[in-house]
């Protein structure tokens, strides 16, 4: 039996999620004995490649590019995975939603900044009107809620979902856990 | 004297079980061990059947009954469990989340908040319908108690501990539907509200983050409501 | 007063009134009224002075004589004519021609089947007394009823004639009225209370209002007599602030059967006592739900609670009340005067008497109609409506208002009875009755009802508060093309749930109109969603 293939992705969140995924340690030894980690913002891959079976998604849909990415992931994933609060919820990403982008841009790089007030408009990725929890935006199958979930629950959901089982969330996470 | 208590004999999920006729189907089930989900429900306060959590099938009956207002029967037979009230009851819950703005993560009650928990014990790990995010106002001019009203979820535990427990009646609701508000006297700053006794009850009846202490570190911040089982108890033997 | 008093009261009423050759009826209930009626009245009063007619003619206002889409409407009397859409400038002609040929133009055909098919109970004497004036009433049979009940009948004889009828609530959720009174005769205590709801809010539906304002002493006298039936003293009428005029006709109306001693201490010089005041609604839909209602009258928040106990049981300020609606009341003398069996012979096996609707919307005859229960629907829609203006055509009627549904072209031949509403997906409801032709989409017609819920939850429960909202924004997004079938998906899961887990009648109906639509019409929504397009043309879509 061939290996599975494991991709994670880093919308808008904290890079929380990933550390907790990371503080995996020795057991992440243990997990890809059986799967191989074929992309992730903790590898040097640049491509999201085709025919993964299952993507860790952090993190809020918060901007053009999330948008994009989180479409492309979609159509090149079997089991896409909301990982931790803000993918599931829209969590802290999300609070901007109820003043509008540019109230929060103008807060955030004119109003409370003295040198040179203004607000990048180049290179970054325009923020779209508001953070979305992933599910809004795309066909979610697992929803892994927590902020951020456990090193022994990223383990064990992962550790279903290779042995193609659903892991039981109640018993494992909660939301704000 | 003593009235002749009558006894009611009933089944809730396939189990015998019984109670007084002046009891509900919630608090036999307590006793028994059954457990059925409540928010709005505190034992102390009257309750309202608001939140709809506690939503029962009774055999005969083609509605759902909430259990806290339902009174026992005679031969009853009482499901609790069935598919189709999980269902709702976690739909009540992500209508909940969707309807003002949870950030469980960043919540000063995070860890020992009842509508938390209540989506753990429940299974819901997300929230199918599009989150609301409305803009709400967050009033700290009380002393030592502060007012998120993006965390309330109208269970009104306060406005009844305040009106039935303190008598001071400060809290009530303000506006209609999805824009309903609690407010205190009329939708004055809390801080200068003319008939809170500052007691704090409604802030320990409060299940989540929408009513809290200030100066106190998020683990500090558990709800202590032991002391209105014991007030009401107290107030029916005086009586 | 006694019953034979009155008899005498009420000849005397005849006598006294030497009848002046010509009456001049003009409706001055709220419809025409909006037209200028009252101006008109005040013309032709001047016209009539002015050519020193006095003695001759007499100008009487009434209440509604139905047609409302050609108001202001008046009955010249005793020639029968009728005219319509009548103005000041038509005053001199019309009391030019009394005893002549009738002003041609201004002739509506009291001969059309919007009147002949009618069948009138509860507006017997709509559009024919003054409503003002407590001797029309009485001179109209008014108030022998409770005098009969008072004279020769017991609370028991009185529960049996109404159970006999087989009267049935007319506020909506058709509930047996005799079962209901007896419910709260049998209820312990000796404090009771009777409620009139008139908290009428149906968009499009104007029933009670004008029963209220055509005819306010038929609603008292009838719930006299339930008072008396049940064991009540006091009655509270609950209207809507919004019905001004029902409010000072009733006032009137309260007032003069007081100073009669038919309403007030010792009724008829019985030892029956009742009565009555009114209650002003504060602008709140919900309060029409029975358990709000009353929490409004004892000065609360208007919020609906759980139900089990029922008002008959646990009602105002916790006793035994019996709540029926203004159209059930207005029933009430005539089963008495002409007995349960007169009453059980007009309708349908299960419905009986008769139903007033509020025909609105595309038909030519809009206003106010009485039928006989058991009708059909064409007979409403195209006899008595006079079908679709301007060729178009029939595609839905939306009955029951916000808690009802539309149903289609092939149950037009359906009775209009409780039951077969409720097997097509609707409701009788209190009597609004919206026409709609194909130019309506019914998307936007579901997202308007839902919308009206959203605005009048009380946001007491989770399912209403929150569940109409999220239904009304999933109907936003289909009509503007934003949808997907997911979406769809997501309403139908929505709809069922707010349907079985919300607290009050609101809730649990606010899905019907988008559920009876999605029976009947779900082309219409698959063509908002896939194809982007409203087939009636009336959505903006945002692509």
């Amino acid at each position: 039996m061939s290996k599975k293939r494991i991709a994670t992705v880093w919308l808008d969140g904290c890079s929380g999620c990933h550390m907790s995924f990371l503080d995996m340690d020795e057991r992440l030894v243990e997990l890809f004995q059986q799967a191989d980690l074929v992309y992730s913002p903790l590898v040097d891959l640049k491509e999201f490649p085709e025919g993964v079976d299952i993507t860790l998604v952090e993190g809020a849909v918060s901007s053009e590019e999330d948008l994009h990415k989180i479409q492309m992931v979609r159509e090149r994933t079997k089991i896409l995975v909301s990982f931790g609060d803000c993918a599931v919820t829209g969590n802290v990403p999300s609070m901007r939603n109820p003043f509008g982008v540019n109230a929060v841009l103008q807060r955030a790089y004119l109003e409370n900044v003295t040198l040179h007030p203004q607000v990048p408009r180049e290179v970054v990725p325009a923020l779209i009107e508001k953070a979305r929890p992933v599910h809004e935006v795309v066909k979610v199958d697992v929803f892994i809620p927590g902020c951020p979930p456990s090193a022994q629950t990223i383990f064990l959901v992962l550790s279903d979902l290779l042995a193609d089982r659903m892991p039981d969330m109640a018993m494992l996470t909660r939301f704000g856990a | 004297m003593n009235q002749p208590v009558r006894v009611k004999t009933l089944k809730i999920d396939d189990r015998d079980v019984s109670g007084r006729e002046d009891e509900t189907i919630l608090e036999i089930a307590r006793q028994n061990g059954i457990f059925i989900p409540t928010l709005c429900n505190l034992q102390g306060l009257t309750p309202i059947g608001a939140c709809r959590l506690c939503l029962v099938e009774i055999k005969g009956v083609s509605r759902l009954l909430p259990a806290c207002v339902t009174r026992v029967e005679e031969g009853m037979e009482v499901y609790t469990q069935s598919e189709r009230l999980q269902k709702y009851r976690r739909m009540v819950l992500e209508l909940l989340f969707s309807e003002r703005n949870h950030i469980c993560s960043v919540c000063v009650v995070n860890g020992h908040c009842e509508l938390q928990s209540m989506a753990q014990v429940l299974g819901m790990t997300h929230v199918s319908v599009p989150y609301r995010f409305p803009r709400l106002p967050v009033d700290a001019s009380h002393e030592r108690f502060v007012v998120d009203h993006n965390r309330c979820i109208l269970c009104t535990r306060c406005v009844r501990v305040c009106d039935e427990i303190e008598g001071a009646h400060t809290w009530d609701v303000m506006g209609r539907g999805i824009d309903s508000r609690v407010i205190t006297d009329l939708n004055q700053a809390w801080g200068e509200s003319e008939t809170c006794t500052s007691c704090g009850k409604c802030v320990n009846v409060c299940p989540t983050g929408a009513l809290f202490e200030k100066g106190k570190p998020v683990s500090e911040r558990l709800k202590k409501r032991q002391f209105l089982p014991y007030l009401t108890m107290m107030r029916e033997e005086r009586r | 007063m006694t019953p034979e008093e009155l008899r005498k009261l009420a000849e005397s009423q005849e006598e006294a009134r030497p009848a002046p050759r010509h009456r001049i009826k003009i409706c001055v209930a709220a419809g025409c009224l909006s037209a200028g009626s009252d101006r008109v009245r005040d013309a032709l009063q001047n016209e009539v002075t002015r050519r020193g007619l006095e003695n001759e003619c007499e100008v009487q206002g009434v209440g509604c004589l139905g047609l409302c889409t050609m108001g202001p409407l008046m009955l010249v009397e005793p020639d029968g004519v009728m005219y319509q859409n009548v103005t000041e400038s038509d005053a001199a002609a019309i009391v030019e021609s009394l005893g002549k040929k009738p002003v041609e133009q201004l002739v509506c055909p009291s001969d059309m089947s919007f009147f002949t098919k009618q069948y009138k109970i509860v507006l017997e004497n709509s559009g024919v007394i003054d409503p003002e004036k407590i001797e029309d009433y009485i001179a109209r049979d008014g108030y022998t009823a409770l005098a009969r009940v008072l004279e020769d009948m017991s609370p028991q004889d009185v529960i049996d004639e109404i159970t006999r009828s087989g009267l049935r609530g007319r506020g909506g959720a058709g509930y047996p009225t005799g079962l209901k009174w007896s419910t709260v005769a049998k209820a312990g205590g000796t404090r009771k209370f009777v409620i009139c709801n008139a908290d009428e809010g149906d968009p499009g539906a104007f029933m009670d209002r004008s029963v209220l304002e055509s005819d306010p002493h038929r609603v008292l006298e009838g719930m006299a007599i339930a008072a008396y039936a049940v064991g009540a003293s006091q009655g509270y009428l609950y209207v809507r602030a919004e019905y001004p005029l029902a409010v000072k006709r009733l006032r009137t109306a309260i007032r003069q059967a007081e100073r009669l001693g038919l309403l007030g201490n010792n009724i008829c010089g019985t030892t029956f006592s009742f009565h009555v005041d009114i209650r002003l609604g504060a602008g709140a839909f919900v309060c029409g739900e029975e358990t709000a209602l009353i929490a409004s009258i004892e000065g609360k928040r208007g919020q609906p609670r759980p139900r089990p106990p029922y008002p008959a049981e646990y009602g105002l300020w916790g006793y035994p009340t019996l709540i029926n609606n203004v159209e059930t009341f207005a029933n009430i003398a005539p089963i008495i005067r002409n007995g349960g069996d007169w009453f059980a012979s007009i309708g349908t096996e299960k419905s009986k008497g008769t139903k007033v609707f509020a025909l609105a919307g595309r038909v030519k005859n809009t206003g106010l109609i009485e039928v006989p229960m058991g009708i059909t629907l064409r007979e409403i829609i195209f006899d008595i409506g006079g079908g679709i203006p301007d060729g178009h055509r029939f595609k839905a009627v939306q009955t029951g208002g916000p808690s009802g549904g539309c149903i289609p072209e092939q149950y037009l031949d359906m009775p209009v009875d409780y039951e077969s509403l409720a097997k097509v997906g609707s409701i009788m409801g209190s009597g609004g009755m919206i026409v709609m032709d194909e130019t309506s989409c019914m998307v936007d017609v579901a997202k308007f009802f839902m919308d009206f819920c959203v605005s009048e939850s009380c946001g007491k429960c989770v399912p209403c508060r929150v569940g109409t909202v999220q239904m009304y924004n999933i109907l936003n997004r289909i009509t503007s093309g934003e949808a997907t079938m997911e979406d769809l998906a997501l309403l139908e899961e929505l709809c069922d749930m707010v349907k079985y887990t919300s607290l009050c009648g609101l809730g649990q109906t606010a899905p019907n109109p988008v559920l009876s639509t999605l029976q009947y019409f779900r082309d219409e929504y698959v063509a908002h969603i896939v194809d982007k397009q409203c087939p009636a043309g009336v959505c903006q879509m945002r692509q």
